[in-house]
């Protein structure tokens, strides 16, 4: 706080008059004057090093720490197994990443309100399973789970069309409303597609429900989602039996997405259309917002950025093209279809995040949810459509992790899972605490977490003790970085 | 727009009424004008508690109407009625001398009536344009529309003279106790509002900060806004305000012309409301027991 303004400061500008905002097509008041003329932010590089490295020492770490843990995760296991880089260890790493990234993209609007999903996991393998059953029974669920227990998905799927349309929530509405209609009268419920849908369809249905008794009923998110944690389990043994297996590994689309790959031409398409949309994107947004004079990021910084990301891709996708199969006769190529749709995942979330009324609200209601209040926003709407896209993406999630299995067990989205995907959002940058996560970093977090089993498991003789020991030990940096920058934060008054 | 004074007058008046802004703080005198809002015999119970009496409180444009009293003496009651958070029980609201219901923020913001609430009620991990558009977004071709909402924010900011923001786009978590409050008002202001009632504006500031605060609060008042200002402190209400409206343990002890009063009589309003031949009458006074 500087000292220069004060009582002399009703100049000029003063008698501009208020109303200058309520004209919008009206002419700019003069801001030569004003403080703001130079509020394009930093224009060249060097000025916005400065100010990054700032933001840094002030507590906005941002992704810094976990590209960080990436490089150095790598640079060990590179070091200490020479197979960690090959083409089939990438090509397995973001097979394995896939589950946790899918379930943490979505944790990751629950942990932006300050709330947690404990059963995110648990009913992942539930929805897994309903898409299980449905293209193994020919559709038929409810001679696969029994009149009773059909009738009982049913009830539960009506509940929420209900609970979301009392919310005006009609995205979820009609979601959930096609599948009810599709279990009840066996509509497309037998082709793979269909059973893919009503996964989603049922993650969805589960998340509403889970929402309603955070947002409205006023139970805390913590005890909902322990109990659905159990409940979710039971429910799970209730469709599948205990000790059996759903098996999934010959229907060619389920199979796919975990397991097939990318035609390599295809890859390159994708590769440009991404890329080339990335940096053109953001090239013209620095021009256009600079012309307007509004605050801009740096022209070079958004092409060097946007080069250093080109780079990596085309790398990582030259490496993914080429043959990695053991067997010659036998080729495997192409980037796995599970990077592709993470990478659509994020682009698709990252837009309702930042360039939406509803993600612009999300941030609102977990960074001060009595202000988010006064400015008419309202709370359980915004709560409840949360839970609906954690426990959708975790539906995604079971469905990525059914395909790498090729089978839906009946412990399937159990164990580490759900720990697993916090872990990795929690890693990426998102905190615990509300107001603070991208959908990015769900997919930084989530290959971080994949390397160290990935990495660990190729070192001789390690005993399996230090998979989890080592995880944790990474956890609990992040988690330190995420309280140390919160804390240097408050002490920098930012 | 004849000019009286070689003081800043605002380019055009925000009330929409025919009344012309005062030019200079307390130049013209009381009742010169018509009041932007006006309450007359206003009453409000919580159950057995008969928190405001018959109160009559009226809001000028262009003028800062100061309303003090002591704790528990109903400001907050006031202001959550005009606010629309409280319905009254009875009396009458007039806004711009039409008669209105205030049944919810939505009410009085519809009006123009915003209130700048003593813990300000912004997301600390939002930057200032989206604190200040929060609720009310542009859209344009279906996403936010952030390039006309970070010029509109700029231009208002600029138009209130405010200077100690380094950018529009930084998060209001990195913001000092007296650019918060800058920032609160200013989004107070964006919405084209008539009347702006501050909850205790200089509260938790210093003094360089609360001296900015309450240049802004002059300012909003110069651009032909009506503001209410809720303070506890003495100096801050002599300094910027027209009117001084005190309560005493729910009733309207007086409302006085700032010039024409000092801080003792101020003072003595507030702690047994009345001072001299100004205030409640001592039957009155001594009626109003808790």
């Amino acid at each position: 706080m500087t000292t220069e303004q004060s009582s002399e400061a009703s100049d000029s500008s003063a008698t501009a008059g208020l109303p200058v905002s309520s004209s919008p097509a009206g002419p700019e008041p003069d801001l030569a004057e004003g403080d703001f003329a130079r509020d394009s932010g930093a224009t060249s590089l060097r000025d916005y090093a400065v100010d990054y490295i700032q933001r840094v020492r002030g507590g906005e770490v941002g992704a810094l720490p976990a590209i960080l843990g990436l490089i150095v995760l790598g640079l060990i296991f590179t070091i200490a197994s020479d197979r960690f880089l090959s083409v089939a260890n990438l090509a397995n790493l973001v097979q394995q990443s896939g589950i946790t990234v899918f379930i943490a993209m979505g944790l990751v609007f629950v942990l932006l309100l300050g709330e947690i999903d404990l059963a995110a996991g648990t009913a992942s393998g539930v929805c897994a399973a309903i898409m299980g059953l449905a293209v193994t029974k020919q559709g038929d669920l409810r001679t696969a789970l029994g009149t009773p227990t059909w009738l009982v998905v049913l009830l539960f799927m009506v509940a929420a069309i209900v609970v979301a349309s009392l919310s005006r929530l009609w995205y979820a509405v009609g979601i959930v409303a096609i599948g009810v209609v599709m279990i009840a009268f066996h509509l497309g419920t037998s082709t793979q597609v269909g059973a893919i849908y009503l996964a989603i369809a049922t993650g969805v249905a589960i998340g509403t429900l889970t929402g309603f008794l955070v947002a409205r009923v006023g139970i805390p998110s913590f005890v909902v989602t322990l109990a659905l944690f159990l409940g979710w389990q039971g429910v799970l043994l209730q469709f599948i039996g205990n000790g059996s297996a759903i098996s999934v590994g010959n229907y060619n689309i389920i199979n796919g997405i975990s397991n097939g790959n990318l035609p390599p031409v295809w890859g390159w398409v994708f590769y440009v259309v991404l890329v080339g949309g990335y940096i053109a994107f953001t090239v013209v947004r620095s021009i256009r917002r600079r012309a307007e004079g509004l605050s801009a990021e740096p022209l070079v910084l958004v092409l060097i950025r946007g080069g250093i990301l080109a780079v990596i891709g085309a790398v990582a996708l030259a490496l993914l093209n080429q043959d990695r199969s053991p067997n010659p006769n036998f080729p495997i190529a192409g980037v796995p279809y599970v990077l592709p749709l993470i990478l659509l995942f994020m682009i698709f979330w990252t837009f309702i995040l930042n360039r939406v009324r509803f993600g612009r609200y999300v941030y609102a209601v977990g960074g001060n949810a009595e202000a988010a209040r006064r400015a008419g926003i309202e709370l359980s709407r915004i709560r409840i459509a949360c839970f609906a896209i954690g426990s959708g993406m975790a539906a995604i999630g079971g469905i990525a992790q059914a395909s790498r299995l090729g089978s839906i067990p009946s412990d399937a989205g159990g164990g580490n899972t759900l720990l697993y995907a916090v872990a990795a959002a929690v890693i990426g940058g998102t905190s615990l605490f509300g107001g603070r996560g991208r959908a990015r970093d769900a997919v930084i977090g989530g290959i971080v977490i994949a390397m160290i089993p990935n990495g660990l498991g190729l070192l001789p003789n390690l005993p399996s003790s230090a998979n989890f020991i080592i995880t944790a030990i990474v956890l609990l940096v992040a988690a330190s970085v995420d309280a140390l920058s919160r804390r240097r934060a408050a002490a920098t008054g930012r | 727009m004849s000019q009286t004074s070689g003081s800043p007058t605002p380019a055009s008046p925000s009330t929409g009424s025919e009344t012309t802004p005062s030019p200079t703080a307390g130049s013209q005198a009381a009742g010169s004008q018509t009041p932007l809002l006006q309450m007359t015999g206003i009453n409000k119970s919580f159950g057995p508690v008969h928190v405001l009496h018959d109160v009559d409180f009226s809001v000028y444009p262009g003028q800062v109407t100061a309303l003090v009293g002591d704790n528990g003496a109903g400001k907050t009651t006031l202001v959550k009625c005009v606010a629309g958070i409280y319905t009254i029980d009875s009396g009458e609201i007039r806004f711009d001398g039409n008669p209105v219901s205030l049944h919810g923020p939505r009410d009085a913001s519809a009006l123009g009536i915003e209130v700048v609430y003593q813990d300000l009620a912004l997301c600390d991990n939002l930057d200032i344009v989206q604190n200040m558009f929060l609720g009310r977004e542009e859209i344009a071709r279906g996403v936010l529309d952030e390039s006309d909402m970070e010029r509109r924010a700029r231009s208002t900011l600029a138009s209130l003279s405010v200077r100690t923001v380094k950018s529009v786009r930084q998060v209001v978590a990195s913001l000092s106790g007296g650019q918060r409050q800058t920032v609160a008002i200013a989004k107070s202001v964006l919405w084209n509002s008539k009347v702006v009632l501050l909850d205790e504006p200089t509260a938790a500031l210093g003094v360089a900060q609360t001296e900015q605060v309450l240049a802004l609060v002059r300012r909003l008042a110069d651009a032909g806004i009506g503001v209410v200002l809720i303070s506890h402190n003495m100096n801050d209400v002599l300094q910027v305000s027209d009117r001084i409206a005190t309560l005493y343990l729910g009733r309207l002890a007086a409302e006085v012309m700032a010039k024409d009063v000092t801080q003792a009589q101020v003072v003595e309003l507030i702690t047994s409301g009345r001072s001299g031949n100004i205030g409640l009458q001592p039957s009155e006074a001594a009626a109003t027991t808790i």
